[in-house]
């Protein structure tokens, strides 16, 4: 996982993402999803190049089934984009980048 | 700068490509698209690579044939290719919003999951209807899911899914499956599996925000007598479709929209264009075929290179 990307947990993912006052990008990934594993080096770079302008972390929905099943994920890898703590928008599946940034940029 | 080859794809057929290109002192550049690595990606055993005694997963294997072209040379893009123009030389390539050109393309675009074409699919698409059971199966724990398709693949997400999931329903719109008969016995024999016959999807249930899928309604093939199955999830198994939209009008396509190649080469109708894997494969679609073909269209980008110089 890249340095700038936050590893979420049951214990964290309040503070991080739902009180911030950025935007967040949210990665749910499994180590056995092999789309997952594609996107990884995605959601690491926009992490990187929004450093200090926006949140970026990935729950690993084996180790937080909770934060999963509280946003209904049921497909992954699956992005969720919050902004004041609600979810703003939800990307399935293989994204661009573009994609994402698009949605975050607007946020900003 | 002009590229002497660019690879659309990262399957099996691009990376092989790779390879053989990058070895070649072509100096390829391969665009991995949105699927990096391929078809494979999803998938958890393969059991019929050559050399792989005790199986290999789908992502370890493509990240090894990744590696390997990396380490002669290869570049490899984490973009999709957005446009082509390979109506003259040189050709143009756009990805990642920049514009590319070179001398030779390698066409190894592969082939996506066919879905159904509904509204109520798309918008249930990920809260409940998938078209990938190992990316998604863990989410069905003891709960009801139903398989729509007949095949081998669909067989095989069934058994699969059986891991996490109370009972699966394979939809299937004949009266006999059409997969092998080792998966078939498999399928017959297990507790947890039963077929609805002579059935088709006429509708999915449920809402995108929220609840997601709560169930499909179904149409008998024989009587078109509709019913109401509840179920969380449906799994999408009928087959792939070739992924040539990008070439639509600038090459020859078959009826099914494969790209067409000429008898024993990766040729295709435009000098310079070459095809390899599942994108112009009609009949193995295998991933050791889909290599065999990479480096015939390696070989043949190579050959055509060399005739431009002389
Ligand atoms: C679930 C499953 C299990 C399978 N199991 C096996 C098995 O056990 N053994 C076996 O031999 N075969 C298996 N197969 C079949 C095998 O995966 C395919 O035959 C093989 O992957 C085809 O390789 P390919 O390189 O032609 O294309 P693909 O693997 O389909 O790769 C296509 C590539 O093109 C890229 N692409 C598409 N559009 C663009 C674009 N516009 N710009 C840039 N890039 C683009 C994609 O991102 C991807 O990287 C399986 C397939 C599936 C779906």
């Amino acid at each position: 996982m890249g340095d700038f990307t936050k590893t979420l947990t049951d214990d964290n993912f309040e503070i991080e993402i739902l009180n911030s006052d950025k935007p967040a990008l949210v990665d749910f990934w499994a180590e056995w999803c092999g789309p997952c594993i594609a996107l990884g080096p995605t959601v690491d770079s926009i992490a990187e190049e929004y450093d200090g302008k926006a949140v970026v972390g990935k729950v690993n929905v084996d180790h937080h089934p909770t934060i999963a099943a509280k946003y209904s994920i049921r497909s992954i890898p699956s992005l969720l984009i919050f902004s004041n703590g609600k979810v703003e928008e939800q990307l399935i599946g293989a994204v661009s980048k573009e994609e994402i940034t698009s949605i975050i940029d607007r946020l900003l | 700068m002009e590229r002497k080859v660019i690879i659309i794809g990262s399957g099996p057929a691009g990376l092989t490509s790779a390879i053989y290109t990058a070895r070649a002192n072509l100096e390829p550049l391969v665009f991995e698209g949105l699927q990096p690595g391929g078809q494979l990606t999803i998938t958890t055993d393969v059991e019929n690579f050559p050399g792989f005694p005790e199986g290999v997963t789908g992502p370890e294997l493509m990240d090894l044939l990744r590696k390997q072209a990396q380490k002669f040379g290869a570049e490899t893009h984490f973009a999709n290719v957005e446009k082509v123009d390979i109506s003259q030389k040189p050709f143009k390539v756009w990805a990642g919003g920049e514009e590319y050109k070179t001398q030779s393309v390698i066409i190894a675009t592969g082939a996506s999951a066919r879905l159904l074409g509904m509204e109520s699919e798309s918008k249930l698409m990920g809260f409940g209807v998938s078209a990938c059971a190992t990316c998604d199966g863990f989410f069905y724990k003891d709960k009801k899911v139903l398989v729509v398709g007949g095949g081998d693949t669909a067989l095989e997400e069934a058994v699969y899914l059986t891991r996490f999931a109370s009972s699966v329903s394979i939809v299937h719109r004949r009266d006999e499956l059409r997969g092998s008969k080792i998966m078939q016995d498999r399928v017959m024999k297990h507790p947890k599996i039963d077929v609805l016959w002579n059935s088709v999807i006429d509708e999915f249930v449920g809402e995108s925000k929220g609840v997601g899928l709560t169930g499909v309604k179904l149409k008998n093939t024989k009587s078109g007598e509709i019913s109401t199955v509840e179920c969380d999830g449906v799994f999408i198994a009928i087959g792939h479709k070739p992924n040539s939209d990008l070439f639509t009008n600038q090459i020859k396509l078959d009826d099914m929209g494969y790209v067409k190649t000429q008898p024993d080469s990766s040729k295709t109708s435009v000098e310079g264009v070459f095809a390899s894997g599942d994108i112009q494969d009609t009949v193995y679609k295998q991933a050791v075929t889909a290599a065999g073909s990479g480096c015939m269209a390696a070989l043949d980008a190579e050959r055509y290179l060399e005739s431009l110089e002389s």
